[in-house]
This record gives structure tokens, sequence and C-alpha cells, in this order.
């Protein structure tokens, strides 16, 4: 992306501002806005109603409405809240977010930056939430936001270890931290995605097969601790704890935190794509290749990265509006006597088979 | 050096999300440990009693209505029965008969917003929304004989203010099969689900001791073992005549009395009613609905108390006539006050999390705890 627009633009740093940005305006801003729709709708069709119907057809600018709505609003801040770090919270929460999607491989040739330690990065700066999330519930001033904050601080950094120990057996068995060459590793068909053990021989890949969908399931359950979505949406249990960490916060600073909570949504499903679920590759050739057109793969690539994230997105917001939500004690009890100790036997098991 | 340490003191509602009204309740926090709960009502206070005693007898009714807005239809007909024992006189059989179809109408309805906002508590959106469907289908029922779909004024002392449509028993009839299958859905949805069994299994148990020396009634005494329902036990209206089960909780998740078994009372009485629904569209004579509306109200003097089993449990009216027409003083019985009781005691230990289950739970309505 960035030589791209280096070799249109001259200039570096042009270049740089525009790659930095590309993400933002080119995916996250519609998603989030397509995304708020659809699970309005989806939810609503879930449980027999309509949903948003007003505003355009069906319903479908509605969340443009609520945007220019909380533009509109006035940004509440309460005497007794610490300015300082109450208007930098929303910020940091949305730029540990953001700066994840530096490193998606969102198709062969769209990436923010191809780096060779892609999924290190993503797992270290998406812990600059955390902080931006005690941030809010700090500064707020509010006892409701103090609880959200502590058990989403909790919630977050306990269940980074199982999503980390899984993703290190990944990395084991395709022997690289690079999203992008992981998703090329698994090319060709579906049967060569990691899901289905990767794109060993015959007779390992039957071997792993059952762990790496074990591994699929943890990396799936810890991720959507990680974005607060139910059934761990604990830190900001609306039934108790109002809003959590963002009780206290109105217009564009809310925005901020809801647009970064449906960025996550995506990104988190974005690496389930790229560990997983074969990246950006398609799961059944590309149309490219059929009629000869060279440029059209990666378009057919972006589409396809798209659609599986989506789709897991579809699950977490199937999910939410079936399951109730965990305590907090049982949240816990979950990642620590089950994911970690299942994370880390599959790790082992993975490594041993990998050395075949 | 010693660091200092204090509890915190948090400040459940008036304004909350899960309180079920406007109740406060004042949490004392270790951590999230729940060290005590005082509950602080009359957010809602409107003098109903005071407010009685200005009043000639049916001109209360409509104010027994606003108690518990939930189940007004039961209100009404616990208030009817109070008068109508104290002046003696008999109703007619068909008044009876649509006084059980309404009450039965009225407590299906009510326990599906009990179960309904107990998943919302929970976090479980949609089997609130599915239950409101439903709920739905009964008001149309209660708006096509009355007029009004939340307070209704409809069981009069002597007899009711509408005769039933010519449709209703047809309609009635229709939700009866229409609903059954549904009970299944929602165990299905919510009272199977493991993370909803996880919640509320052996989290809050009330012994069946302790809920008797709170006088805990209805659906929460039930849960926690003892079979008593006046219903069966001191028959009032014409209760007696008809076959149905008295569910008592079993403790099939956790332990005997806890929120799963309070929960799931409720969902088999909603089968126990269907039940008598079904009895009670069969029975039903012809006849007229108001030939024994007296014409002026005014009792002997002295003193009564009616009660009734209402969906929260024991509604009871203390009414002292002085022998006019307005009651000399009146006291209402509200099932959800006495069992707000019993937060405190139940709370303590448990997590902040709890306390919303442990409330939703117990089922109250604040229209009724404060009155």
């Amino acid at each position: 992306m960035y030589e791209l627009l280096y070799d249109i633009f001259g200039s570096e740093i042009i270049a740089m501002i525009i790659a930095a940005c590309m993400p933002l305006f080119l995916f996250i801003l519609p998603f989030a806005l397509i995304a708020v729709l659809l699970e309005r709708k989806v939810s609503a069709h879930m449980q027999d109603r309509l949903g948003p119907m007003r505003v355009g057809y069906h319903g479908i600018l509605q969340t443009i409405a609520d945007i220019l709505k909380l533009i509109q609003k006035e940004d509440i801040v309460a005497d007794t809240t610490d300015k300082k770090l109450f208007n930098m919270a929303p910020v940091l929460v949305f730029a540990g977010s953001y700066a994840v999607f530096a490193a998606i491989p969102f198709s062969g040739a769209f990436i923010g930056s191809a780096a060779d330690v892609g999924i290190f990065f993503i797992i270290a700066v998406s812990s600059i939430v955390v902080a931006g999330i005690l941030m809010a519930g700090w500064a707020s001033n509010n006892k409701y936001s103090l609880l959200g904050a502590m058990r989403s601080a909790a919630q977050i950094i306990s269940y980074e270890i199982p999503t980390a120990l899984v993703v290190l057996s990944i990395v084991m068995l395709t022997g690289t931290l690079s999203l992008n060459t992981m998703s090329i590793q698994q090319t060709a068909y579906f049967w060569n995605w990691n899901l289905f053990g990767g794109a060993a021989d015959g007779f390992v890949q039957l071997l792993l097969l059952p762990f790496t969908v074990v591994a699929f399931v943890i990396f799936y359950i810890s991720s959507l601790a990680e974005v607060n979505r139910t059934p761990f949406d604990i830190p900001e249990a609306e039934s108790e704890l109002v809003a959590g960490y963002h009780t206290e916060y109105s217009g564009m600073k809310f925005a901020m935190f809801f647009l970064a909570e449906y960025a996550n949504m995506f990104a988190v499903s974005a690496i389930a794509v790229a560990i997983f679920l074969g990246g950006y590759q398609s799961p059944l050739g590309y149309l490219g290749n059929t009629i000869g057109v060279e440029w059209l793969i990666p378009y057919e690539q972006l589409f396809w990265f798209t659609v599986k994230g989506v789709g897991l997105v579809l699950v977490q917001i199937w999910l939410r509006w079936t399951l109730p939500r965990l305590r907090v004690d049982q949240l816990m009890t979950v990642c620590w006597k089950y994911l970690i100790p299942y994370a880390f036997v599959n790790l082992i098991i993975i490594g041993l088979i990998s050395l075949i | 050096m010693a660091i200092k340490t204090e509890e915190m003191v948090l400040n459940m509602g008036p304004q909350h999300p899960s309180t079920h009204g406007v109740l406060r309740l004042e949490l004392e926090l270790e951590g999230e440990i729940i060290k005590n709960v005082k509950p602080h009502i009359g957010y809602l206070h409107r003098c109903f009693e005071k407010h009685a005693e200005a009043m000639t007898y049916p001109q209360v009714v409509p104010y027994t209505d606003r108690m518990d807005y939930v189940a007004s239809m039961y209100n009404n007909f616990g208030y009817a029965v109070t008068v109508e024992k104290l002046l003696g006189i008999e109703v007619p059989e068909r008044v009876e008969y649509i006084r059980v179809i309404m009450g039965e109408l009225q407590r299906i309805a009510s326990h599906m917003v009990a179960l309904g906002t107990y998943g919302l508590d929970l976090g479980a959106f949609t089997p609130f929304l599915y239950l409101f469907i439903d709920r739905e289908k009964i008001l149309n029922l209660f708006e096509m004989t009355c007029g009004a779909r939340l307070l209704y004024n409809y069981i009069w002392v002597g007899g009711v203010s509408h005769d039933l449509h010519p449709d209703f028993l047809r309609l009635t009839k229709e939700f009866i099969d229409y609903y059954r299958p549904h009970i299944a859905e929602l165990n299905e949805l919510l009272s199977y689900n493991k993370i909803f069994i996880e919640r509320t299994a052996n989290v809050g148990v009330m012994p069946l001791d302790t809920a008797i020396n709170y006088g805990m009634t209805g659906p929460n005494l039930r849960a926690s073992g003892l079979k008593f329902d006046l219903r069966k036990d001191e028959p009032y209206s014409i209760y007696d005549r008809f076959d149905f089960d008295v569910p008592v909780g079993e403790g099939k998740m956790g332990t005997v009395g806890d929120c799963w078994d309070r929960y799931f009372v409720r969902v088999l009485e909603l089968e126990q009613s269907l039940k008598i629904l079904e009895q009670a569209i069969e029975q039903i004579p012809e006849g007229d609905v108001q030939s024994a509306i007296p014409k002026r109200i005014k009792p002997p003097a002295g003193t009564v108390y009616g009660r009734v089993e209402a969906p929260r449990g024991e509604l009871g009216y203390f009414i002292i006539s002085d022998g006019s027409v307005n009651p000399f003083r009146m006291k209402v019985r509200a099932p959800s006050f006495v069992s707000l009781s019993i937060m405190g005691e139940l709370c303590k230990g448990h997590l902040v999390s709890d306390v919303v289950a442990i409330l939703g739970s117990i089922d109250i309505v604040l229209g009724e705890v404060d009155r």
C-alpha cells in the first residue's frame, strides 16, 4: 500500500499519512456504519420485530442519522472528572483498536504494513485498549465506571493469555509471525486452512485437524471476551453497571468508544480469519485466474476477506442476542480453569506433531 | 503502616435499569462482594390507603389497578372478593367464571413480564421480546373485553363492568393452543441454558424457614418447597372446582429455593394457569353479569380481611367499615413489599451481579411496594 502511494505522490510523508488514514476512511467507518445497522436489523429479525424502519428504505440510513445526532450532542464533562484522562481515554481506546488494522492483510495488495512480526504487533498494541478503559473508568469518578473498568481490565488481561497461547501454536505450525505469510501458506482450497490442520502433508494434517479446531474454538471464545461481547460483556453489563466504563461519556466521545467497539469486533474476526480461515485466500479458487485477468485477484481477495470477517461478526451478533451473560467470577473460571489449560495442552501437542 | 481501607457504598437506583422501577438499593461493597443491602422505597408512594378512606367502595376499584400495575386484574379481583365478603353477597356464576378467566390470563401475562425481565437482567434480551409478543395477545383479549390494556377497572364489587365479547371465548381458546408450545420454547431458550443455570442455580438460596419467617408468599414461597397456594388451601371464588397442580421448587439445578427454582416455579405456573383456563372456558354458563352489583354499597360496621393468590403472592385487603359509604380504614398486604424485605438476607456475601439476579427472581413491582 505504502509503496504504491509512494510511487504516486513521490513524497514519503504524504504517502505515509494517506496510508495511515486509509483503513479508517475506507474500512473502519463504513464497516461501523454497516455493522451497527446490521446488528440492529439482525437482532430485530431474531426477535420478531422490524428494527429501524424510518430513515431511508428499511432504515438503511439510521446509523448516519445517529452519527449526526451524536455530533450535535453536548459534550458533557462532569465537574468531578479528571479532565485530562477523561478526554484522553476514548482516543486511546480508539487508537488501540485502530492500530490493529495496520497489520491486517486485507488482500495480497492491501496491507497497511506487511510487518514480519504482524501478529506479535497486534497482540502488543491491542493491550493499549486496557489502559484506555482503565483511564476512562478512573477519570469518570463514577462507581459504576470504576467497577466496569476494573472488570474490563481483569477480563482483557486474562483472556490475552489463551489467545497468545493459541496464536503461538499456530505460529509454531506455520513458522512465521507475519499474517501475510500465514495467509499465503493457506492458499489454494479450504482444506489448506489452518483450521483444518494447515498446509501439511496428508497424514500430519489429519493428526493436526482436531487440535487446530480446538485452537480455533479457544481463540474465538477468548476473542469474544477481549472485545467485551456477550456472553462476556460484563464490563458494560447494562443491567448491572448501567454502561460500565463509558457511563459518563456523551456525544462524540461516546461515539469513539462505540466506534472502537465495532472496529474491535471486526479486528478480532479479521485476525481469526487470517490465522485460521485462510486469510484473504479464496476457498474455491479465483475467477481472475480462470478468465486470465490478473488485476482482479487482489479485489477478489479483499472480497473473500471481508466476507469471512463479516461472517464471524455475524456469529458474534448471533451469540449476543441469544445468550445471557456470565458473572465476573465465572468468567475468570472459564479463562483460568478451562481455556488456559486446554490451550496449553493443545500447544504442546501441536508442537510435538509438527516435529514429525 | 496499615493501609486504610473502607467499604464502597454503591447506590443502585432509583434510576437504574435493573431495579424494576424506582427502587434504591444501598449496597455496601467490599470489592464486588456485598456486605450489606438496604432497600430504600417510597419513590412511588401515592397514599392509596389514605385515599381510599375518602372514596366510596366502588370508587376504590380504579385505585387498586395502580398498585401492581403488571397484574391489575388480580388487584380488582382481590378487592371485589373482600368487599363482597364484607357485604355478604353472592355473585352470579358467570361472573365468577369471568373473574377466574381474567385472573388466570392476568397471571400468565404477569409471569411473562417477570420471566422476560429476569432474562433481561441476566443479559438475555431475546426471550424478553418473545414473551412480550405473547403477552400482547393477552392484552388484546383484555382490551376487547373492557377497552383498557393496563389498568382495567374491570372487576367490580358484585360483578364485572362489561360482559364478554362474543368472540372472547373462542379467541382465548385459540390463545391457549397457540401459547402452550411457546412454554417449551422458553425452556429451550432460557430455562435450560447453561449460562442461565450458572447464573441462577445456588444463588440467593432461600431456605424454607427463612422464607416463612420473612412472610414470603406466592411463587417465592413455593420455590422454597412449601405447597401453599390460596387457590387450593383456602379457595375463594370458584377455584375449588378446577383441577390443577401447585408446582413447588425441587432444587433441580441446585439447592431448593435458589433463583432458578423461583424462576422455574413461575414457568410451571404458566402451564397450570392454562389448565385452569381450559376448564373454565368449558364450564362457563350464560347469565347476567351485572345483576348482583349493589346500587349503593353501605356495608355494616365491622372488619374484614380478604386474601387472594395474586401472581406475586398473597394479596390481602384489610378493611374496617364504620357503616358509612366510605371505608374507615384500608390496609393492603402487598406481596412485593413483603418479598422485598428479604433482599438483605439473600444478598449477603454474593457479588454485585447476583443482586440483579436475586432482585429479579423475587419479582417485585414497585407500584405495589410503595402503593
